[in-house]
């Protein structure tokens, strides 16, 4: 589904950010993606969304999607990746949305440019994703705008707007850390459900390890642009292999729920 | 003992006619040396009745007393020379927000003293230094702009800011939420020997149950506006009466392991 092999990311000033990044995520698969702040995760998503930050490039390596390689795609070939291939939601989701329209009009501009569908069939489609995302009163949800609702529900329209080209792989980058614990367990089993049900492939970053554990097959662990470890979610979380792994492991449980109970 | 802090039957109430109720009487007591966690969701009002005990949000009726001597009836100049003596310090949700990024870390932090006239300038530097020191970062970053700093150390700068006056109580609103493991050990650390050498009572103000667990002595929580549950941190943790309270602790994501589904709801 995804191939990543020794991806190299370069600043155009010549220092090297990501020093050779390697894993391979198979269709319907979790991975997730872990370390500290300044690691390379995000800017890892970022090259595999072929959207990587002004004056950072791709030095070296390969991204495979779907077994093309994405080095060489045209901004065409991109705009027909994005949404049936590969879609993303971020950590803040009312940045992502337009304030002055409706998040049904979004919703809505999507599925016609994107799945071409006329614009009275995209609305019944609008509110039927709505409301497959778990939003009550979807008809409603589909004509308000983006500052009328909370972070949770925002995030939910932009989970709606990812999958609504169905697309084979999903990146979450901390899209649950700015909510509530409970909304953050809601839209962590809307992910898993929305898995279950599409045969979703989803790279999870997170610097959260109760998140990924949650959701995720696999973990692998970056730290300083470099991958540390990677393997099974228990076998790395239950036994790490690596000294910074171990290092991770135990600063996530010095205080917590998960140091107070063993659930 | 009086408590440090003691807030009875806080009652707040927003809109020009005061017809929006937000706090229906909420108490919340913290002692020298305690730390009591204050647990809700957004909207739940734990950040109002937080401005409310530092003068920030009115009261509609209730009270505050800090070491026994009541300071929310205060007004004008009485409310100006109570929150420059700096006995009550709320570090707020958002460092990067809450610091001015044209001023040096060192400034902000003596700028405390500098309201309260307390030294000359040298004095107050140097006590600066030792509010940076304290919470563990480099005084060699007191040059540095706000912008310059990784949120832990943001975070810790606004701690140092709060401490630099030597306050009685200390209210944090979510000082954790948006750390790293690592960077949050620092910081819960650093409010654990606080209360223990310096006998400061603090008020952790969090949406995350589970980050209380090992840190706090005990939790309030707080639903849409009122206590629904208040108790020692071990027993409300371990075994919650109300279904709120068991809500929030199931919601709190294990590392080992996926949680049971429970009901996908939005209110």
């Amino acid at each position: 589904m995804l191939f990543v092999d020794d991806l190299h990311l370069s600043t155009t000033g010549g220092t090297e950010l990501v020093h050779g990044v390697s894993f391979a995520l198979a269709p319907g698969e979790a991975i997730g993606l872990v370390g500290e702040s300044g690691s390379g995760k995000t800017l890892t998503c970022r090259a595999i969304l072929g959207v990587p930050p002004p004056g950072v490039t791709v030095s070296g390596g390969t991204i495979r999607l779907a077994g093309d390689d994405v080095a060489h795609y045209s901004r065409r070939q991109w705009d027909r990746a994005r949404g049936p291939r590969i879609a993303a939601v971020f950590q803040d989701p009312a940045s992502y949305l337009n304030p002055s329209l409706t998040v049904g009009r979004q919703l809505g501009e999507v599925l016609r440019v994107k799945n071409g569908l006329h614009r009275r069939v995209a609305k019944a489609r609008a509110v039927e994703l709505l409301a497959s995302m778990g939003l009550h009163r979807p008809e409603h949800v589909h004509d308000q705008y983006p500052y009328e609702l909370s972070g949770g529900m925002l995030q939910r329209v932009l989970i709606a707007i990812a999958v609504s080209g169905d697309p084979d792989l999903l990146i979450a980058d901390e899209a649950t850390t700015a909510l509530d614990v409970t909304v953050q367990a809601e839209v962590l089993n809307l992910i898993a459900a929305l898995r279950a049900e599409r045969r979703l492939s989803l790279l999870l970053v997170s610097h959260d390890l109760a998140v990924v554990a949650q959701l995720c097959d696999h973990v692998v662990v970056l730290r300083d642009g470099r991958v540390v470890e990677s393997g099974p979610t228990r076998q790395v979380l239950d036994d790490p292999a690596d000294p910074y792994t171990r290092a991770l492991v135990a600063d996530h449980r010095e205080y917590g729920l998960d140091r107070l109970v063993a659930r | 003992m009086t408590a440090a802090l003691e807030a009875d039957g806080v009652e707040v109430r927003l809109g020009r006619r005061a017809t929006t109720p937000i706090l229906h009487g909420v108490d919340l007591t913290a002692r020298a040396g305690e730390i009591v966690g204050l647990i809700g969701e957004t909207g739940s009002g734990k950040t109002t009745l937080a401005r409310a005990v530092v003068g920030l949000a009115p009261l509609h009726a209730g009270a505050v007393r800090v070491d026994g001597t009541p300071v929310s009836g205060l007004r004008g100049a009485e409310l100006r020379r109570f929150r420059r003596g700096g006995r009550v310090q709320y570090v707020f949700q958002d460092p990067l927000r809450s610091l001015d990024p044209d001023v040096t870390v060192l400034d902000s932090v003596a700028e405390g003293l500098a309201v309260r006239g307390e030294g000359r300038a040298a004095d107050r530097r140097a006590r600066a230094v030792a509010a940076l020191e304290q919470v563990g970062l480099d005084p060699a970053l007191g040059d540095r702009l706000p912008g310059r700093l990784s949120g832990g150390q943001r975070q810790r700068v606004t701690i140092a800011r709060a401490l630099a006056v030597d306050p009685r109580v200390l209210l944090l609103d979510e000082p954790v939420s948006a750390l790293d493991a690592a960077n949050r050990n620092h910081v819960l650390r650093l409010l654990d020997r606080l209360r223990r050498e310096r006998e400061v009572a603090i008020v952790l103000i969090t949406h995350d149950l589970g980050s209380l667990a090992g840190i706090a002595d005990r939790i309030v929580v707080l639903y849409r506006g009122r206590v629904v549950e208040e108790g020692p941190a071990a027993r409300v943790l371990l075994e919650p009466a109300d279904p709120y309270t068991q809500r929030l602790i199931a919601s709190v994501p294990s590392i080992d392991g996926p949680r049971p589904i429970y009901a996908r709801s939005t209110r």
